[in-house]
């Protein structure tokens, strides 16, 4: 009875590696499952067991332990911190010049990439039905460059950094054009993109590119990595081995997370994370005020 | 259904079989996927008047998952569905709260963090 007792706490909180798969996948502490277990969900109970230990903050990345919480709870955190947490991208660009090999769609797209440096909690969702925007849902950037010869070249240079002028545009030459009262509200903001040595294009004498860019609030671009690793390989090395292989069993704890978030560097990662955990608490309520209302008709 | 007929996007619609009792419920859930659909089904399945629940994602090139309970017959489904919903933004509330308290501490002990 005891050996039972035994293997059902193993069942319970341990994931099996095992030499040709994995045992025990799924949570199964659910109500009915095991008799003897009170597997009710109690939220005091949850916050008894619940803890976090941070480990490392640095300002573009972060590591933390996250125990206590099933695998569906803390993937949805990782699935949000990948595709759902908003940021402010370039989503509009008017070329009114490009006279550069660079074609105007591949142009558009290579700056639609490029990370920018503004708060997304500062600004609101761009309602898509309007034309132009405005200064609580917009940020307008400028890319104005000319390629000209440089006077002052050798004669019998070959060199294009010696050459030309202004013949390699990076992502430093995008400038801030402030709406409204913008240039007052983010003056310590430094609005811009995150990283100026991005290369954007290469241009020769004559050539020019005169665009506007819009960028506007959104869950398209990714602003983390998340990983789960801290010298954990999860290697079943030993299992290779006859002699030994009957000798250690291999378990991971069920829902002991190593989160390893990288930022992009728009906002700090632990940001990152508080906004993660609040994008699902949102989803929660957009449901429960949709029973709320339906219940009112 | 649930949802408000005309321009504004459904959000949730409510489907059930002709005669079935409300304890069998297919909730369908707009612009969601596994994010919340497989958290909020742990929280469901935790609810021991709770015999079923399960979803799926309807099409690959489709926004919304079709949420599935049944319950014992004690309480209609979307009682159910709602004490998931809150549960889950309960638990939600307490790990941002433990999250910002562990990081505030860390900040207090190494300092403003550096490059």
């Amino acid at each position: 009875m005891a050996a039972a007792m035994k293997n059902v706490e193993e069942i319970r909180s341990r994931v099996i590696l095992g030499e040709f798969g994995v045992k025990n996948a799924h949570t199964t502490d659910f109500p009915g499952n095991y008799p003897g277990y009170d597997d009710t969900w109690n939220l005091g109970k949850f916050q008894k067991n619940f803890r976090i230990n941070v480990v490392q903050l640095k300002e573009n990345s972060m590591e933390f332990d996250m125990v206590g919480v099933d695998p569906a709870i803390a993937n949805a955190f990782r699935r949000i911190l990948l595709a759902e947490v908003p940021t402010m991208a370039i989503e509009k660009v008017f070329i009114y010049n490009n006279t550069s090999i660079v074609q105007d769609e591949v142009l558009a797209h290579r700056l639609g990439l490029i990370p920018i440096r503004a708060d997304p909690r500062l600004f609101e969702y761009r309602n898509s039905a309007a034309e132009e925007g405005s200064e609580i849902d917009t940020i307008q950037l400028q890319l104005k460059v000319k390629c000209s010869r440089n006077p002052r070249a050798s004669k019998d240079s070959s060199d294009p950094r010696e050459l030309y002028l202004h013949h390699m545009v990076y992502s430093r030459d995008l400038k801030w054009m402030p709406i409204g009262n913008q240039a007052d509200v983010f003056a310590d903001a430094f609005i811009g993109p995150v990283h100026d040595d991005i290369l954007i294009a290469q241009l020769r004498p004559g050539q020019e590119l005169d665009i506007v860019m819009h960028c506007v609030k959104g869950i398209g671009e990714k602003v983390a990595k998340v990983v789960n690793s801290r010298l954990d390989t999860c290697s079943r090395e030993v299992l290779r081995h006859d002699d030994l292989k009957n000798l250690v069993k291999l378990g991971r704890i069920r829902d002991h997370f190593i989160f390893t978030v990288e930022s992009t560097g728009i906002l700090p990662p632990d940001v990152l994370v508080a906004e993660a955990i609040q994008v699902l608490m949102s989803k929660c309520q957009r449901f429960l005020s949709e029973l709320d209302s339906s219940d009112m008709d | 259904s649930m949802a408000a007929e005309g321009e504004k996007k459904p959000v949730l619609e409510m489907v059930q079989a002709d005669g079935a009792d409300d304890g069998c419920v297919t909730f369908v859930m707009h612009e969601e996927d596994h994010t919340l659909g497989n958290s909020l089904r742990y929280m469901i399945m935790k609810n021991p008047e709770v015999d079923f629940c399960g979803y799926t994602i309807t099409h690959p090139s489709e926004t919304k998952i079709n949420f599935r309970i049944q319950t014992r017959g004690n309480i209609p489904a979307t009682e159910a569905f709602r004490q998931g919903l809150t549960d889950l933004s309960e638990a939600c509330q307490h790990v941002l709260n433990t999250f910002q308290a562990r990081v505030n501490e860390f900040k207090e002990t190494q300092g403003q963090p550096t490059e």
